[in-house]
């Protein structure tokens, strides 16, 4: 057969494979190289990355000696207790108590900043706070009308510029307005921008900077946001905007698919960023605090299609 | 750290396999074991990344490897062509209607960036004399249509837009009024959507039968991970697909979703998109992006560039002398200088096949540029003499060379001991490759 042949072939059962490995995987009872080949891929699917995979087995491969582990349950509930060694166990919330909380929105292109802009200030007004959104994405054609359509949505207010106006600028009318109109939260966005763009990485220093010489202490939030469909990059993003503006949280969009994500484990690994907050669709609704526990179990779990 | 640089890793593996007359079984499941981590970490997925290897392998095994003269060359060559091979072996044009107009849909998920994809595409129809018109029918995601007409205004082409409405009958309308105001080509930015979406699938499938476009063009994240085959193949199952466009290769991604794509579809990707403005867009080179997935491409590169700078007949009087082992300090900072010509040592380094291997081991000379100089003027701080034969550099003299170079003598001591150890390195290789130097001469440290 080509390779092409085999391949298509190979895929098209890949998916029950998986869900019927997972159950076959923990019914047996020897735990020899095969089994740990195979824990291996169901990580690596799930873009945890070869290093964090490694590592996660060996220590598996420990515990097991040590704790005697016998039984497949024992051995998957260890495992997925090494993984929340790592992520935490429970979830870590947004600071919010200072006012203005100033909210900073980082990212690559298209990740869904944006969108989980919208769906924060949604939250925020619902539970009676007073929200403004600032239109720091000047760059991209109708960004700030994007953004527009969100505070319409969520009911908030938007300080925005020109479109190709310094963003600098923008965010920086933000913290004023927000503290001159008594806001409880200022959510500001930034334009995409890939984090091995120099000039635009230091664009992104510049906000900081502005945002702290503005209201002393913010920005309080630095938020990045990360695509669960993008595969290991999402480690370089997080280390490289981590160094323009320390983050605070990671923001893990586009969960409603068939991707894991797995790559925040590495993020919180290696970098110790916790993961905030989840996006499960476009709908306004569509953001859930981050619960660890849960998303370690969806790693384990197939979802029907 | 493990993977801290998969070329390096790769060229290792393979200069281990250089090092050696004929290969084993096992040589070649080692290789193999790194070319497969390789292909893991620029995220190809797992299931290619193991039929890819097992196709490599079987070809490996055969006697042309087994017998030829560098069998690490070999694997490389084999390597390198099955990835070219897999990604298509040459670029892929768009295919136009018989009678104009051209339909070409957009089709991805959220965030691909299909919209920006659409007016690079106008803007490189337009540039071959061709009359596109740009077609809104995304109706989903907020300010979508603003976004594509402030695009075309930017271009100076007209985008056809019914608002919010059907996007098949939107997609319709824009068809009819391409034929009357003859534009040959009708290029259609679809909403983007997760292919789990059954009813906006649907809406795909319906916008397709009522179109019937030449082509329909997956825009698929060089960024992607191991999803990218799922997504890809629903796709692919539900559309006629005709290729792909990667998007945001301009960013540090080895992108090994494309080889997952183009394996799980056997569409060719004809288009790359290398940045945020209209013109950053390129046909794809299949060859290019299979280097840059196993991160060989700097290799070659780095072939071109050595042939080009080293002096032949150097090189022809340094080979014998490695060959003698009269190799002394002072070839050793002539060759550091005509390397410092070449560019960025440490790129430098990295790239010269099998430095991945010998550069842990020369580990002060690989650091940085900052390391190079100290290097060169702890050798320009010795005598002739000294720099001829290494061996009377005693203590007082290493204390004198140090505070000449304005150097610790730690740092002599270690430039010393490299140096020995490079000798010796040398010596092996010699031995190993007995006959067959020639050629490789030129990289003094091969
Ligand atoms: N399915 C799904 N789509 C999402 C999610 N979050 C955002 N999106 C979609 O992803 C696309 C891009 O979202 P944006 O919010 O515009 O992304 P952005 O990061 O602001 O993009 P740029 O400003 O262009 O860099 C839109 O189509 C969103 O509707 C999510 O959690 N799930
Ligand atoms: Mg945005």
């Amino acid at each position: 057969m080509s390779l092409f042949g085999r391949i298509k072939e190979g895929l098209k059962k890949t998916r029950n494979i998986i869900m019927n490995r997972m159950e076959e995987l923990f019914t047996r009872q020897n735990f020899d190289e095969d089994f740990f080949a195979e824990l291996e891929e169901i990580l690596i699917a799930a873009d945890v990355g070869i290093e964090t995979t490694l590592e996660l087995v060996e220590k598996l491969r420990d515990k097991i000696r040590e704790e005697k582990l016998k039984a497949p349950e024992q051995v998957l509930a260890a495992l997925k207790s090494l993984i929340l060694d790592i992520l935490g166990r429970d979830p870590v919330p947004l600071q919010l108590e200072h006012k203005p909380t100033v909210i900073l929105v980082l990212g690559v292109n298209g990740v869904g900043k944006t969108t989980t802009i919208g769906k924060l200030a949604a939250r925020f007004t619902a539970e009676g706070k007073k929200v403004l959104l600032a239109a720091g994405d000047t760059f991209r054609a109708a960004a700030i009308e994007q953004l527009e359509i969100w505070a319409q949505r969520s009911h908030s207010d938007i300080i925005k510029h020109q479109q190709g106006a310094d963003p600098s600028a923008v965010i920086f009318d933000g913290v004023a307005a927000a503290a001159a109109r008594g806001a409880d939260v200022l959510l500001c966005d930034t334009a995409g921008r890939l984090h091995n763009k120099a000039n635009l990485m230091a664009e992104l220093k510049k906000v900081y900077r502005v945002v702290d010489k503005a209201l002393p202490g913010a920005p309080h939030e630095v938020l990045l946001v990360l695509d669960a469909t993008t595969g290991q990059n999402s480690l370089a993003q997080a280390k490289v905007f981590n160094e323009a503006a320390p983050l605070t949280g990671v923001v893990l969009t586009k969960l409603d698919g068939t991707a894991k994500g797995g790559i925040v484990i590495a993020v919180a690994r290696q970098l110790k960023i916790p993961v905030k907050f989840v996006g499960v669709g476009e709908g306004i609704d569509d953001l859930q605090p981050f619960d660890p526990v849960a998303y370690v179990e969806s790693i384990f779990t197939t979802k029907e299609q | 750290m493990l993977f801290e640089n998969l070329s390096s890793k790769l060229q290792e593996t393979f200069r281990r396999l250089r090092g050696k007359g004929k290969l084993t079984e096992k040589d070649v499941n080692t290789a193999l074991r790194e070319v497969r981590l390789a292909l893991l970490e620029a995220d190809v997925n797992f299931k290619v990344v193991k039929d890819f290897v097992a196709t490599v392998k079987e070809r490996c095994l055969g006697s042309e490897v087994l017998e030829s003269l560098t069998p690490g060359q070999m694997v490389i060559k084999i390597v390198n062509e099955e990835l070219t091979k897999l990604m298509g072996e040459s670029v892929a044009k768009l295919k136009p209607a018989d009678k104009p107009p051209t339909i070409i849909m957009l089709v991805g998920l959220q965030g691909s960036g299909k919209t920006t994809t659409v007016a690079k595409l106008a803007n490189h129809l337009k540039k071959a004399n061709h009359s596109p018109l740009l077609v809104a029918a995304d109706v989903y995601r907020p300010a979508a249509i603003k976004q594509l007409q402030v695009l075309g205004e930017q271009l100076k082409l007209p985008v056809f837009q019914m608002g919010q409405q059907n996007p098949v009958q939107i997609a319709r309308a824009a068809v009819e009024q391409a034929k009357k105001n003859h534009n040959d080509y009708v290029l259609v930015d679809t909403a983007g959507r997760l292919h789990v979406d059954e009813e906006l699938m649907d809406e795909l499938v319906q916008m397709e039968e009522a179109l019937q476009p030449q082509e329909i063009l997956l825009v698929v994240d060089a960024m992607t991970g191991q999803d990218a085959v799922t997504v890809a193949e629903s796709f692919k199952n539900r559309l006629g697909l005709t290729g792909i466009v990667l998007t945001k290769l301009d960013g540090d991604t080895r992108g090994g979703a494309a080889l997952s794509v183009r394996a799980v579809t056997g569409c060719p990707i004809k288009f790359v998109g290398l940045g945020e403005k209209t013109d950053a867009f390129e046909p794809f080179y299949p060859d290019r992006m299979a280097s840059r997935i196993l991160g060989m491409g700097d290799v070659l590169t780095l072939i071109e560039k050595a042939q080009a700078t080293f002096d032949e007949k150097k090189a022809k009087e340094l080979e014998k002398k490695m060959r003698t082992q009269q190799f002394t300090l002072e070839d050793f900072l002539e060759q550091l200088q005509q390397l410092k010509q070449m560019g960025p040592l440490q790129q430098l380094l990295e790239m010269l096949p099998g430095m991945g291997g010998m550069g842990k081991k020369l580990k002060g000379m690989q650091v940085d540029e900052k390391e190079f100089v100290k290097v060169e003027a702890i050798i320009q701080s010795m005598t002739k003499e000294e720099r001829h034969n290494p061996s009377i550099i005693n203590s007082s003299r290493r204390r004198r060379i140090a505070a000449g170079s304005g150097t610790k003598v730690q740092d002599v001591n270690n430039l010393l001991k490299q140096f020995n150890l490079m000798n010796k390195m040398m010596k092996q290789l010699t031995k190993m490759e007995k006959g067959r130097f020639k050629g490789r001469g030129r990289f003094p440290f091969m």
